[in-house]
């Protein structure tokens, strides 16, 4: 067997199993693979503070966007509004609960979970540190991400907005602007880029 | 372009999670204790059962009503497509495509496109590999979008409470077209895009 330190200097690409040597990336590059075309690696545009200080605001926007009503709309005096709760409580009914449990996971415990996780890892990565129950933090970043649909949810409002407004007065709430920084701000911070972890931190091989 | 070595001829696999370059024959990954796999296992066993699942569960998506609108003591239930038409048909017509793009046309190009992966990669297919490459990837990409109308109908029924005067409840419509959408993020989750570049030599377990 080789040593395992000239494995780390290597990339596989997970769509085609091509093998190369990984060369440093400027900020903005990205290496393609040439057999199939998939994004091997991107340089780093953020640096772990910067990373650190977007997960801090991502937390405060998750916090507004479920706290203030997305939308609120009124009918002949009467007014509703509704949270990102509201909309998974309303799914909650009888045989159908199930789906409120996806929707759930999907707009806000997926993305909380990454926020709070990632959150983790960073504050101890900033200082070089490597956080108490990093592996376990890092799987579970790897197994929330395709279960986080805040550009989804995003639209959803939208669509809602616009399917309403034709038979009553429909308002845009303060959680819309919230949760529209929040989807920005976690694509900046959630993506695969966070493996760079890995390598930073130099995480050992049990 | 053969002149790129394979990762299974270098003895060394991908970890899935980490990315790290495992040796060969280890179960876990030495870095993020991952199980790890020389290509995922049961990969297109796994992807028709749950396609054939989402396959299932779409005729009940599109048959059953999503949602029952109750304005002003007119009683109505929609369907998906009901709901599409109503929008085209009230002149919301960028509304209506959009609606349409996610909760029919993203389904239905995720079950061809999945189909013919499979099918390919079973007759050990040597076209078009690239293609088929990137239109994998395409439907991961594109997958979860339709997870839309489930959102929308969410949002309608918590918002329209009027008790006497309108209310929107979802129905077990919606259940099932959500039930779909996760079929089909579990099946393009569960192929394995490798099996397409295997066919240009012997199989690989």
């Amino acid at each position: 067997m080789q040593p395992l330190e000239r494995h780390s200097a290597r990339i596989i690409c997970e769509h085609c199993d091509s093998l190369y040597e990984a060369i440093p990336l400027q900020a903005g590059q990205s290496a393609y693979c040439l057999r199939c075309g998939a994004v091997l690696d991107r340089g780093h545009r953020l640096s772990i503070e910067q990373l650190l200080a977007l997960t801090v605001a991502a937390a405060i926007m998750l916090v507004l966007a479920n706290v203030f009503p997305v939308i609120s709309i009124s009918l002949q005096g009467l007014t509703n509004e509704v949270t990102l709760w509201g909309s998974v409580q309303a799914l909650a009914q009888g045989r159908i609960t199930l789906i409120a449990l996806v929707v759930g996971l999907a707009i806000i415990l997926a993305p909380a979970l990454q926020i709070a996780l990632l959150f983790w890892v960073l504050l101890h990565a900033r200082r070089g540190e490597i956080a108490p129950g990093f592996k376990a933090c890092m799987r579970a970043l790897e197994h929330l991400r395709p279960w986080s649909m805040l550009e989804v949810c995003l639209l959803g409002i939208l669509v809602a907005i616009v399917k309403l407004a034709g038979m009553l007065d429909v308002h845009a709430g303060t959680g819309l602007w919230a949760m529209a920084m929040l989807m920005v701000l976690i694509l900046l911070i959630a993506g695969k880029d966070i493996r760079r972890l890995w390598e930073e931190l130099g995480v050992g091989h049990s | 372009m053969s002149n790129i070595p394979y990762a299974r001829d270098q003895n060394v696999c991908l970890c899935h999670v980490c990315s790290y370059v495992c040796p060969d024959g280890v179960q876990t990954c030495p870095r993020c204790e991952s199980p790890v796999h020389v290509r995922k296992p049961n990969s297109q066993a796994r992807t028709w059962a749950f396609l054939i699942a989402g396959l299932i569960f779409y005729i009940p998506a599109n048959v059953l009503p999503v949602m029952d609108t109750t304005l002003l003591g007119n009683r109505s239930e929609n369907t998906i497509m009901s709901g599409v038409i109503e929008f085209a048909g009230s002149g919301s017509w960028d509304i209506a495509i959009l609606i349409f793009i996610a909760s029919v046309v993203v389904p239905c190009i995720k079950f061809l496109v999945l189909g013919m992966l499979l099918v390919t990669c079973q007759r050990r297919s040597q076209w078009a590999k690239r293609e088929r490459a990137r239109l994998f990837r395409f439907i991961e990409l594109i997958g979860y979008w339709s997870m839309l109308d489930v959102l929308v109908v969410a949002l309608v029924a918590a918002l329209v409470q009027f008790h006497e005067l309108s209310t929107i409840e979802p129905r077990l419509g919606i259940l099932f077209f959500g039930l779909v959408v996760v079929m089909t993020m579990f099946a393009a989750m569960s192929f394995d895009p490798r099996l397409i570049w295997d066919a240009e030599v012997e199989n690989v377990r």
